[in-house]
C-alpha cells in the first residue's frame, strides 16, 4: 500500500480516499489539541512549567487552554483524585464533546500513588477511559511533552472508517460504574509498600 | 479560677495544659476568654486525639491564644470511648469554632451539642464508611474499592450545598426551575447502606 501523501511524480499524488481524510482529520485534531487542565495538586505547579515560557506546549497546538469542558478536546488530570471529586472529573468528562482524550498526569492520578487510603481514588481510569498515563512525582514538564507526543501519535492511528480504532463513547453502566467491579477491585489491590498494611484493623 | 474546674494542669517547656471535666468546659471557656488579665480572644484550633492505648480515652484539645497577652493556653477535655462523645459548642464564644468542629465531628465522631450546623466538612455529607482518624477505621476504609468507587460516582456533586452557601443566593431568581427546586429542597442524597458483602 502506498503511504499516504507519498509522491510519485512531481505531477501526482496517489493516495485511499480513506487515508486521505484520516490524514486530514487526524493532523488537525492531533495538532490543535485544546486541554481541560484538572490540576488538583502539586502536578499541576510542573502543567504550568508546561504550560508556560520555557517548555511552552503552545508550540504543538495547544495554544488556547479551554477552563470550559465544552471547548477541550483533551482532560489532563494532574494530581490525587479523592473520592469526593470523582463525580466532578467524571462530570466534566461527560460534558467534554466528542472526539475527546484523557491524560492522567503523575503517579496518583494513575495509580492513587503514595495516597493508598480511604480518601483516594486508585486510578483515575476507573473513573474516566484513560489514553496516556504519564509517570513521575510529579512528571517533569519534558515528561508531560512526551506524553502529549504519544497522544499526538494515538491520534494519528485513529480513523474515521474503522469501528475497532475509533473511540466512542463510554458511558456508565446501570450502577454508575465504568469498569465491572471485580476490575476495580483488582486494579484497586495494594503495592508496594501498602501491601504491609492491612486492610481491617 | 473557678473552683473544682481544673481536673489537671500541666505546665511544661513553657506550655500550658489544663483538663478539664467536660460538664465544666464551657464555663472554663468563657472565663478564659472574658477574664480580665486572661482574655484569651483567639481561638487558634480545635482537634481531638485518640490514642493506640485503647484505655486512654479520647482527648478534644482547644488552643487558645490572647492575641494582647501574647499567651497561649491549651485546654483538654477527655471522652471515655464508652460514654457518649460529646462536648459543648464554644461556637457562642468562638465563630471560628465552627468549620473546626465540624472537622472534629467529621473525622472522630465527637458531636458538639450547640453547633448551629453540624455537618460533615471534609468526607461528603452521605459518606457512610463512619469516622476516619478514629484508631478502629481501617486505613482503607470499610467498603470494597468497588464500593467506594460506586458510592463516590453516584454522589451529587452539587448536593453538598445550601442556596445561602453558593454565592449564587442573590441571584436565585435567575436560576433554571429545576436547579431552584433542587436548591430549595435542600436535597443532600441519602446516606448509603453498607454492602452486605462489605469486609
Amino acid at each position: 500500500m502506498k503511504r499516504v501523501g507519498e509522491v510519485q511524480s512531481s505531477n501526482y499524488l496517489l493516495a485511499k480516499f480513506h487515508d486521505l481524510v484520516d490524514w486530514a482529520v487526524n493532523s488537525s485534531r492531533a495538532n490543535s489539541l485544546w486541554p481541560m487542565p484538572f490540576g488538583i495538586a502539586c502536578c499541576a505547579i510542573e502543567f504550568m512549567a508546561t504550560a508556560a515560557s520555557r517548555f511552552d506546549f503552545a508550540r504543538f497546538g495547544m495554544e488556547r487552554q479551554a477552563f470550559s469542558p465544552r471547548q477541550a478536546d483533551v482532560l489532563i488530570c494532574a494530581g490525587r483524585l479523592p473520592f469526593k471529586l470523582a463525580p466532578v472529573i467524571r462530570r466534566i468528562y461527560d460534558q467534554m464533546p466528542q472526539p475527546k482524550w484523557v491524560i492522567s498526569m503523575g503517579a496518583c492520578a494513575s495509580t492513587g500513588g503514595i495516597f493508598d487510603n480511604y480518601s483516594m481514588v486508585q486510578g483515575i481510569d476507573t473513573i474516566v477511559p484513560v489514553d496516556v498515563y504519564v509517570p513521575g512525582c510529579p512528571p517533569r514538564p519534558e515528561g508531560l511533552l512526551y506524553g502529549i507526543l504519544l497522544l499526538h501519535k494515538k491520534i494519528k492511528g485513529e480513523s474515521l472508517f474503522d469501528a475497532v480504532r475509533r473511540r466512542d463513547e463510554q458511558p456508565l453502566d446501570e450502577r454508575g460504574l465504568r469498569l465491572p467491579p471485580e476490575t476495580i477491585d483488582e486494579i484497586s489491590e495494594p503495592f508496594g509498600n501498602s501491601v504491609h498494611q492491612f486492610r481491617s484493623s | 479560677m473557678i473552683p473544682g474546674a481544673l481536673r489537671e494542669a500541666v505546665a511544661r517547656d513553657g506550655e500550658t495544659i489544663v483538663y478539664v471535666p467536660r460538664e465544666r468546659l464551657l464555663e472554663v471557656m468563657t472565663w478564659l476568654k472574658e477574664t480580665p488579665g486572661q482574655e484569651f480572644d483567639y481561638l487558634v484550633d480545635v482537634t481531638a486525639v485518640e490514642y493506640r492505648d485503647r484505655e486512654r480515652p479520647l482527648e478534644v484539645v482547644y488552643f487558645l491564644r490572647s492575641l494582647k497577652r501574647r499567651a497561649d493556653i491549651r485546654v483538654k477535655v477527655e471522652l471515655q470511648a464508652s460514654e457518649e462523645l460529646s462536648v459543648d459548642s464554644v461556637w457562642g464564644l468562638w465563630r471560628g469554632a465552627d468549620w473546626l468542629e465540624r472537622e472534629v465531628f467529621d473525622m472522630f465522631g465527637v458531636t458538639f451539642r450547640g453547633h448551629p450546623d453540624l455537618r460533615r466538612i471534609l468526607m461528603w455529607e452521605t459518606y457512610a464508611e463512619g469516622y476516619p482518624l478514629r484508631k478502629s477505621f481501617p486505613l482503607r476504609g470499610r467498603f470494597s474499592r468497588a464500593e467506594q468507587v460506586r458510592q463516590a460516582l453516584n454522589a451529587n456533586p452539587e448536593a453538598h450545598y445550601s442556596l445561602e452557601e453558593l454565592s449564587i443566593a442573590d441571584a436565585a431568581g435567575d436560576l433554571p426551575d429545576e436547579m431552584r427546586d433542587r436548591l430549595r429542597r435542600g436535597e443532600r442524597g441519602v446516606i448509603p447502606e453498607p454492602p452486605s458483602s462489605s469486609p
